[in-house]
């Protein structure tokens, strides 16, 4: 029928404003941070000293790992607020197995390895609790993972009495501690992520029932098995997190990342994955995380309080939201 | 001279490619403008820029001779523009009642309280107008989409607008609502109101017009009074070319040609589901296009559904090439080689964010995934997306990476179809296919439909459109309150005959 049609002019955007190509261009975030970046250095020289930046970039790696995961659930139309929790409570079961002093594992040769199993095999059992509770009983994400949260966050304070465990295997503590191991580290995962997503038939399948999950279904798309994966997911790269963290710290804690949950879920809104699902990609996040975690450091450096930091980031994340609001409004008008 | 609305070089482009151009139209007060074009021609572009939902790149509008641009939908409807939309509008988590005055509820004066009684009469009297037999307070998910859409109108109706747009109003409509409705449109013109009445059946579009615009590729290619126009030259004019048949010719329907071996595909025996469908048995043949025909309530996109595993069968055996089916997922289906399209796009069909390409190649992206890893060979996925597309003749306007969202109604049709015949199933269910679909498009896709018979398949047609079904199938089957009550062979079609079935008389068969 297209035959006899008059020829189509297709001179695509023929002059879309700058700003416009700007705001809505995929790598927005990114931009930021570079721009932020430069904009805060005449304040605060310090944050480009060697030492800082080694220091920003070992705290960024386990919030990229944990945000990370959040993106793929995100994509699904879940969340998971319990990735901390699990977090804890892998972090309290590998410091119980592999310390020095009464660790189940003490004196093995294995001790480190088959402890990074065991705090991984912890995360994708809670990341499967998550996941059959959503996909097979459809209970709402939120609330399922609410309350794996505060269980979970009990669990890991009640195994060991509030104590915090010292003397870890120094070969444990080097994944998170060493700044290139943790760097190859949280580079395969998160780039095993991208490919995920972008690459393999499990990542399309998120995305599609993020966008529609009774389309996805008709379509024959395995719902129900590919939610328990994202949860399973997410739990395990929360778990690949506590192994970035613990070695970090040279400690097990049932506090460890109790502050980070809206860090994660701000750092990955901000990059531009949707909380309705769909939408997502960790090169955005990877812009997100970024951004939250300069910000922290910038303002620490500028002997900010531990509030005004909370609150400056409160007020970022509430920026942010808006810009993405006028992002869309403005390529809704453009389209 | 008593214009109530000119357009004037109305020109839109979307993303750098012209979708309206330069479209200079008048509309006289009290008349009904046919407005006709083939899918994606800019119908519903040129309707969204009249009620404040997109804005022109040029050209301005008179409303009443003022200049008229309206800065949003409340704006259009305020100066007395409705709209029934082509996709449905609806809250279905809300009522009737609240749907239609969900922006003006009837208030105690200033106080922020509904009055309930008002509310319940003033519904009453719209949904008695449209003929919508259904209390106020039900809730819009527990109507059928024929309901819905007389709801959609009667919120129209409502707001006793000056000029009423009816863009696509029948297509999820039943023949009696379809009646209904075009005796309320006479009435409408009756009491003096402008409409403007959009659709891809052209008879009913020559018989309720004073005037007719047809649109190609966004310009207006004709404009005149009903009488310079019959359906032919529409068609010519819509698509650049004439079409002399409306259905195509199925070589093994000519005498010379050996009719094809039968052998069963697809076999029902006493399925029965209390209340929905009750002992239909029935068997689908390889190479064979079998029709399903029936009023609107007769259990035959019920019977469909559960043939495909999304609605449960209390008693009954499906087979597919001799196999029982196993398990009860749509995913087993496929497995079996059996495909649906469903009849809601909007909710079963697509992913409306999601891009043209994605959705067209969801159903069969496990055939291009290594299998263990799952990773995609993306290159393979691209060619597959290339070709149907090309088959079902899909806009070339549209890039594969736009959302779906941005494709006219009748292209995200030819989407949803793709992705199911990018499957070449065995069995091919489909529901009311060419819902929304211009002629010229229709030929298209019914070609594809005896393509895929032609290579062995079965396909199970459901129509509402009897003409349809007559014109595409071998064998048509007859459904009357869920059960089956005639079967016919091409070539004694009988129109009367299959209606009497439908309807209430019991025929031998
Ligand atoms: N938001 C959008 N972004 C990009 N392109 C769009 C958008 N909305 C519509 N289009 C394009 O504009 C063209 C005209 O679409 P429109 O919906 O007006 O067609 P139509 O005549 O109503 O067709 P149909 O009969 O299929 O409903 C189509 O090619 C469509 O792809
Ligand atoms: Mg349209």
């Amino acid at each position: 029928m297209a035959s006899h049609h008059p020829p189509r002019t297709t001179n695509h955007e023929p002059r879309t404003p700058w700003l416009v190509r700007w705001l809505g261009g995929e790598h927005l975030v990114l931009w930021l941070v570079v721009l932020s970046f430069v904009g805060l250095l005449p304040f605060t020289p310090d944050l480009a000293s060697r030492e800082n930046l080694a220091n920003l970039l070992l705290t960024l790696l386990p919030l990229l790992v944990l945000a990370c995961g959040q993106t793929v659930v995100l994509i699904t139309g879940g969340i998971d607020l319990s990735a901390c929790a699990i977090m804890a409570v892998a972090s309290v079961v590998g410091g119980l197995a592999m310390n020095g002093d009464t660790g189940w594992l003490t004196g093995s040769p294995w001790a480190a390895p088959v402890g990074v199993l065991l705090m991984l095999a912890v995360g994708a059992g809670l990341g499967a609790l998550n996941g059959l509770s959503v996909a097979v009983l459809r209970m709402p994400p939120f609330m399922v993972t609410l309350t794996t949260m505060m269980a979970g966050g009990g669990l890991a304070i009640w195994l060991i009495r509030s104590e915090t465990i010292y003397n870890l295997p120094p070969a444990f503590n080097a994944l998170g501690g060493r700044l290139a191991l943790a760097t190859l580290i949280t580079v395969a995962l998160a780039g095993g992520a991208h490919l995920l997503l972008s690459r393999t038939l499990l990542g399309r399948w998120l995305y599609a029932i993020g966008h529609n999950a009774r389309m996805a279904h008709i379509s024959g798309v395995p719902v129900a098995g590919v939610m328990l994966a994202a949860y399973v997911l997410s739990g395990l790269l929360a778990a690949a997190a506590a192994v970035l963290y613990t070695g970090q710290a040279e400690t097990a804690s049932p506090l460890l990342g109790q502050r980070l949950l809206l860090d994660v879920i701000a750092a990955t809104v901000i990059g531009g994955t949707s909380l309705f699902g769909g939408r997502g990609k960790v090169l955005w996040t990877l812009g997100g995380v970024a951004f939250i975690k300069l910000l922290d450091n910038s303002l620490n450096l500028l002997n900010c309080s531990f509030f005004t930091i909370t609150m400056v980031k409160g007020a970022v994340v509430l920026a942010a939201a808006l810009l993405d609001a006028t992002r869309c409004r403005l390529l809704e008008a453009e389209a | 001279m008593s214009a109530l609305l000119q357009f004037e070089g109305i020109t839109k482009r979307f993303g750098g490619v012209p979708v309206l151009r330069d479209i200079t139209l008048t509309v006289e007060a009290g008349t009904t403008l046919g407005l006709v074009g083939e899918n994606g021609a800019g119908k519903s572009t040129l309707m969204n820029i009249l009620a404040g939902n997109l804005r022109s790149d040029a050209g301005r509008i008179f409303w009443d001779g003022r200049p008229f641009a309206p800065a949003g939908p409340a704006e259009a409807a305020a100066a007395g523009i409705a709209f029934v939309h082509q996709e449905l509008n609806l809250f279905p988590n809300l009522t009737i009642a609240e749907n239609l005055f969900l922006t003006r509820f009837p208030r105690w004066g200033r106080l922020p309280w509904i009055r309930r009684d008002a509310l319940g009469t003033q519904t009453v009297r719209w949904l008695r107008e449209v003929g919508l037999e259904a209390t106020p307070e039900t809730p819009v998910e527990r109507l059928s989409a024929g309901e819905r859409q007389l709801v959609e109108i009667a919120r129209a109706l409502s707001l006793e607008p000056r000029l009423i747009i009816f863009d696509e109003p029948t297509t999820s409509l039943s023949d009696r609502e379809t009646r209904q409705f075009f005796e309320l449109m006479s009435r409408l013109r009756a009491r003096g109101l402008t409409m403007i009445y959009i659709s891809h059946t052209l008879d009913d579009v020559l018989r309720l017009s004073d005037r007719v615009a047809v649109l190609r590729d966004g310009a207006l290619v004709a404009h005149g009074p009903r009488a310079d126009f019959d359906a032919a030259r529409l068609v010519t004019l819509m698509v650049g070319r004439s079409l002399n048949q409306l259905y195509p010719t199925r070589a093994c329907w000519e005498q010379s040609v050996p009719a094809p071996a039968v052998r069963p595909l697809l076999e029902v025996h006493g399925l029965t589901q209390p209340g929905v469908v009750r002992n239909v048995s029935f068997t689908l043949h390889a190479s064979e296009v079998l029709g399903l025909f029936g009023l609107m309530g007769a259990g035959r996109s019920e019977l469909a559904r559960m043939l495909f595993g999304l609605e449960p069968f209390a008693r009954g055996a499906v087979q597919v090439a001799g196999q029982p089916l196993q398990g009860n997922s749509p995913r087993r289906r496929l497995q079996h080689g059996v495909a649906f399209l469903t009849e809601d796009r909007r909710e079963d069909g697509l992913a409306l964010e999601a891009s043209i390409a994605d959705n067209l190649a969801l159903v069969t992206l496990r055939r291009h995934a290594r299998r263990g890893s799952g990773w995609l060979n993306r290159s393979a996925l691209a060619e597959a997306v290339r070709s149907i597309r090309a088959a079902v003749r899909l806009t070339p306007t549209a890039r594969d990476t736009a959302p779906a969202r941005t494709l006219s109604g009748g292209n995200q049709q030819k989407v949803v179809l793709g992705k199911w015949l990018l499957a070449e199933p065995q069995v091919l269910i489909l529901d009311e296919p060419t819902r929304g679909i211009d002629v010229g498009a229709k030929f298209e896709i019914y070609q594809l439909i005896h393509q895929r018979a032609d290579a062995g398949a079965g396909v199970l047609l459901i129509s509402s459109e009897l003409e349809e079904l007559i014109g595409l199938c071998d064998r048509i089957l007859v459904m009357r309150r869920g059960e089956l009550v005639d079967e016919l062979r091409r070539p004694d079609f009988d129109r009367e005959r299959i209606l009497r079935a439908a309807l209430h008389e019991r025929t031998a068969a």
